[in-house]
């Protein structure tokens, strides 16, 4: 793994929240994506992951979107993915995940809810 | 271009029993993303091979090189390292019978991490729930079916999302509506978690259907390894045994059989 490449950051848009993710999620730093989301979803209303530059996601970091929409719906709080690259896809698909979390092309219709 | 990355590298393995030779002279590699079959007939050597392959059994004689790391010479904490990139689904499942299927599930992140129980739980559901087993946490292993056992078992085996996973008999017992299912479910595991997957099956269908390369071994020795293409059309009078469910004839050294009806005691 290339840690270099991994980041995680927060941009504030408006009452929108948007969490970029970049590189390989895996096991080494996932909680740090967690606490990103949850401190996110403390923060504002509206929150969405960004997921265009991630390049692979381990059950760890699908964990960590899976506690980030369960706190959101328990508080009335918008939360979806965005831009959902397709190795990320495939491990949605793998647990049928696809299905749950609300998922967006784009931040501009993220927002739009 | 980058040469494969091997994740499994034994040269000249033998593997004794007593005096009874299991391997001989075994040579196998699997490299990064690959999807490894094993096949033989019963007493092939295709589990003493696994065994080997698992660190169970240290090299007699020849090496067994893990993820980089030669298992004949590891330090414990070597061994520990390359434990917790490796998953292994048993034949007979192995579940613990004294906790329930969420607990046996949740075990390995339990021993090898640090995570917090909210991502324990969902990691270990979220295993569950990708080998149709969602809702069944609470269960006991004695409640579940044989499918429903060997499916919680692999839930088990990948919880870590291993780099390497070791499937013995997946289809053994299962109807073949489940064992379908396996079959897509390791070829999937393979594509979206990037996982090297070694299978150790007498299924034919279910070898053809998930396998990038097969080893067929026999009495101890490895007939080939090819692709399934390779396998089908060998001319190999041995393999063709295997595949059309030919019974072999066993060979008699007279002499070593008055042998070991006679002998007293082994050496």
């Amino acid at each position: 793994m290339n840690t270099a490449e991994n980041e995680c950051v927060s941009e504030t848009l408006g009452d929108y929240i948007l969490v970029r993710l970049r590189g390989e999620v895996d096991l080494s730093w996932s909680q740090q994506v967690r606490r990103a989301i949850l401190d996110a979803l403390g923060a504002g209303s509206k929150v969405g992951v960004e997921l265009s530059q991630v390049s692979y996601i381990d059950s760890s970091g699908i964990a960590a979107l899976v506690e980030g929409f369960q706190s959101a719906r328990g508080k009335s709080q918008q939360f979806g993915l965005v831009a959902v690259s397709k190795p990320v896809m495939a491990v949605l698909q793998l647990a049928r995940l696809d299905k749950v979390f609300p998922i967006f092309p784009d931040a501009e219709t993220a927002r739009a809810g | 271009m980058n040469a494969p990355l091997a994740l499994i590298e034994v040269e000249k393995l033998e593997a004794w029993y007593g005096r009874r030779r299991i391997l001989h002279g075994v040579d196998f590699n699997v490299n990064a993303g690959e999807i490894r079959v094993i096949m033989g007939g019963s007493g092939s050597g295709k589990s003493t091979l696994l065994r080997h392959l698992l660190g169970l059994h240290k090299p007699r004689s020849g090496t067994v090189r893990l993820l980089g790391v030669d298992i004949g010479k590891a330090t414990e904490r070597e061994m520990l390292g390359v434990r917790r990139q490796i998953g292994v689904s048993f034949q007979g499942g192995a579940l613990l019978t004294s906790m329930s299927v969420g607990e046996n599930v949740c075990l390995p992140l339990r021993e090898h991490t640090r995570l917090d129980e909210n991502t324990i739980r969902i990691m270990s559901r979220l295993k569950l729930e990708v080998v149709n087993l969602g809702g069944f946490q609470d269960l006991m292993p004695s409640q579940l079916s044989g499918g429903m056992v060997k499916r919680a078992a692999l839930a088990r085996a990948i919880v870590m999302d291993p780099k390497l996973l070791f499937f013995d008999e997946p289809s053994a017992g299962l109807d073949p509506v489940v064992s379908a299912e396996l079959d897509e479910l390791i070829l999937r595991l393979r594509d979206a978690l990037r996982m090297t997957i070694v299978v150790v099956t007498h299924e034919l269908e279910s070898a053809f259907k998930i396998a990038d390369t097969i080893t067929v071994l026999d009495q101890g020795e490895i007939l080939m390894t090819g692709t399934v293409d390779a396998v089908r059309h060998c001319d190999n009078e041995r393999i063709q045994d295997l595949l059309n469910r030919r019974p072999r004839e066993i060979q008699v050294d007279a002499d070593a059989y008055l042998k070991r009806l006679t002998e007293e005691a082994a050496a």
